[in-house]
């Protein structure tokens, strides 16, 4: 069996190495360009747009071709058809945009695909505030398709991040053949930071699974709930079929209860039987902590200085910030549930991610929300009269 | 006269129809038999398609058909080419993916009415405006069949449809002059009657560059014909040999369909253009220069590989051995 997952250095024609100022929105399309990604059909939306365009103007020369579709529902389909056309591919786009893109999102599990997707959130619902920051749609990626199925998504909190975690995007959704999102925000998609690309050969991307077997035995799909089956692009000589319908591992419509648990066993498995290996969080703190800040994105940077001040008062506080959202890192929650006394959760919205957290710490110890309306960051303050409330 | 050899008895269990089946090689034989209603046009269409790559000499490993939701959708499912079954509405922009990640690809799409001018309408003119390269087959039987026979963009004004159960009211799309006004380079029209004209359009479709439609007008027995009381699929071929007339390079603007009415078939447009990525690589080459390639080398590696060419010339022979002498 060929090697899997295959890593190979980025091709350095992707890669702008150096020490760069730059803002989050462009650290994206620099991250997707060194993951290997030479394909965006894009829409313009505030806070995303700056992606596209970085995206647009680098195409030329990298090699890859970006195309303004009439509409985010045209973009994130025209992605999907691409990567069955061989290239890998990336959207961006903001709440509006997001809602629309929802069905395709269930196409893209249900076929398999790898493909990446950055929300640069804003507040919302509906036109919302366009320009200004929020963390409201971190349920809708995890639950806004219709149906029954598992996604991978990552939250960075810097413009350097955004880049790492553009890379990693990309590798995850390889291996495991599933639509990836990054869940930034405006404030991280539009702040100027310093953003550190390495050198192609430190660089390591996941090459697409290619399947390399005799012909006649190739199978689109097979539902072992590990990874993604080997796949070929149109043209190949495959002659394979696709489709959004339930359906067999030759890819054929299968429609009765049994062939659906067959394949939604899968969708569900490859996801929550890897969580171990895809989740990743950054702690400080926690050993002995008596009260823990969970906290991802850009409400960590907020959450880290509330922390801080409480250690100088004298308060034993945690810090753990969520790089992975979901699949939800519910085994830490629950062993931190059961040693300390409460557990604060800011974040830009009123009171999502935080369910999670009830959930898994299922009432071992206090859960303290402190939830937002979006629109701007919080300020330090709001968390340190929480993380009070949690000591008492 | 000769006689006809006595019909072979099949039974669904049987593989006999698979293996004897003239197309077997374009079907996916093992997924037969297909969902499509006695006496519907589909099939006649996927036939003249089969037959369209049959004479057109096409290399079947480059051919990709893509198809959105609804009876004709179910197209992509059946032929034996990449092919894919995309969400309602969405198969030319998924189509358009597809073309532009792999160019060598020739691209079809073949869905409904409803899928294609209803709920994709966007899309559709979108690509003709683009002139996206990828032939697109329209199925047009006025309903929606799959969901059971609702008003679609095109059903003729005062036909009855389950949502219209009084008549529609509304005035009906002219495909044809859609997608011209659009920016299609090749239009034409026919009848699901007219299979060898079907067939002769789609091969002249696939062999032009640029955004080809052709539409065919093709009876749902079961929902159109039945709910409006006229007849079978029988009656439907002799209203269409009756009404359908050639009117080859007719004004766009004159070729709509009333209830019941005239049928204007035959290739009504056929111009060169520029496709979209004809567009984008001549104009980037002109503003990079002729180093300029999709998905191709870049400049600077042209530079670098143009160096290590001209140092290795200047060295001789001895630039291919490495330092190491291995």
């Amino acid at each position: 069996m060929a090697e899997f997952p295959k890593i190979v250095s980025a091709d350095p024609k992707g890669v702008l190495t150096g020490r760069h100022f730059m803002d989050g929105d462009h650290a994206l399309a620099e991250g997707a360009l060194a993951a290997g990604c030479r394909f965006f059909a894009g829409y313009p939306i505030t806070p995303s747009t700056e992606t596209a365009e970085r995206f647009a103007e680098r195409c030329p020369e990298v090699g890859g071709l970006f195309i303004q579709m009439e509409d985010e529902i045209a973009s994130i389909t025209a992605n999907v058809g691409a990567v069955w056309g061989g290239k890998k591919v990336m959207t961006v786009t903001s709440g509006p945009g997001f809602s629309l893109m929802m069905e395709t999102f269930g196409l893209a599990a249900m076929m398999e695909v790898p493909m990446v997707i950055a929300d640069v959130q804003r507040g919302g619902p509906s036109t919302g505030l366009p320009t200004l920051t929020a963390q409201q749609d971190m349920m809708q990626v995890r639950w806004g398709s219709h149906g029954d199925y598992r996604i991978i998504a990552l939250v960075p909190d810097s413009p350097q991040e955004c880049f790492d975690l553009a890379v990693e995007a990309f590798n995850l959704s390889e291996i495991y053949r599933v639509p990836v999102f990054i869940m930034t925000d405006e404030t991280v998609g539009h702040m100027h930071e310093k953003v550190v690309i390495p050198p192609a050969e430190e660089i390591k991307v996941v090459e697409r699974n290619w399947y390399t077997g005799p012909k006649e035995e190739y199978r689109p799909y097979k539902f072992d709930g590990k990874h993604g089956a080997p796949m070929v692009k149109a043209g190949d000589g495959y002659r394979f079929h696709s489709t959004g319908l339930t359906h067999d591992e030759r890819g054929y419509p299968a429609l009765t209860a049994e062939d659906n648990k067959k394949l939604l066993t899968h969708l569900i498995q490859k996801i929550d039987n890897n969580a171990d290996k895809i989740i990743r969080v950054e702690e400080s703190g926690l050993e002995d902590a008596d009260i823990v800040v969970v906290s991802y994105g850009i409400t960590s940077r907020i959450a880290i200085r509330a922390v801080q001040v409480a250690r100088e008062q004298g308060l034993k506080v945690g810090f753990l910030r969520l790089i992975t959202v979901w699949p939800f890192c519910e085994n830490k929650i629950r062993e931190l549930a059961g040693r300390v006394k409460a557990i604060v959760v800011p974040e830009l919205n009123y009171g999502q991610i935080v369910l999670e957290v009830e959930r898994a710490a299922a009432g071992k110890c206090k859960v303290i929300s402190v939830n937002s309306c979006g629109g701007a960051v919080h300020d330090p303050e709001e968390i340190l009269t929480a993380i009070m409330e949690g000591a008492k | 006269m000769s006689e006809l050899s006595p019909t072979p008895e099949y039974s669904l269990d049987d593989n006999a129809f698979r293996e004897q089946n003239p197309m077997a090689e374009f079907l996916r034989m093992e997924r037969m038999p297909h969902i499509w209603c006695p006496g519907c046009g589909i099939g006649t269409v996927v036939t003249s398609f089969a037959e369209a790559i049959k004479a057109g000499g096409y290399d079947m490993d480059k051919i990709a058909v893509v198809s959105g939701i609804g009876c004709t959708g179910r197209v992509a499912g059946y032929v034996k080419f990449d092919s894919f079954h995309t969400t309602h509405g969405r198969a030319i922009p998924f189509a358009t993916g597809l073309k532009l990640a792999n160019p060598e690809l020739k691209v079809v799409v073949i869905s409904g009415d409803g899928d294609l001018t209803s709920i994709g309408g966007n899309h559709l003119i979108h690509a003709a405006r683009r002139n996206m390269d990828m032939t697109v087959i329209c199925v047009n039987n006025f309903t929606y069949g799959m969901t059971g026979g609702q008003v679609t963009p095109t059903t003729p004004t005062s036909a009855n449809a389950s949502t219209t159960p009084y008549g529609n009211t509304e005035p009906a799309f002219s495909l044809p002059f859609l997608v011209d006004a659009a920016g299609a380079t090749y239009v034409a029209r026919w009848t699901s009657l007219h299979a060898r004209n079907i067939t002769k359009s789609i091969g002249e479709a696939m062999k032009h560059r640029g955004f080809s439609f052709i539409e065919v007008i093709s009876p749902c027995t079961t929902l159109y014909q039945r709910r409006n009381r006229l007849g079978d699929g029988v009656s439907a071929m002799e209203y269409y040999r009756e009404d359908g007339e050639i009117q080859h390079g007719a004004d766009t603007r004159t070729v709509d369909i009333g209830y019941q009415g005239k049928i204007a078939m035959g290739k009504f447009v056929d111009r060169p253009r520029d496709t979209y990525l004809d567009a984008v690589v001549k104009h980037l080459t002109s503003v990079i220069g002729d180093d300029y390639e999709l998905y191709g080398k870049t400049p600077m590696e042209k530079k670098a590989e143009e160096e290590a060419r001209k140092s290795a010339a200047g060295k001789g022979e001895s630039a291919d051995i490495c330092e190491d002498g291995c």
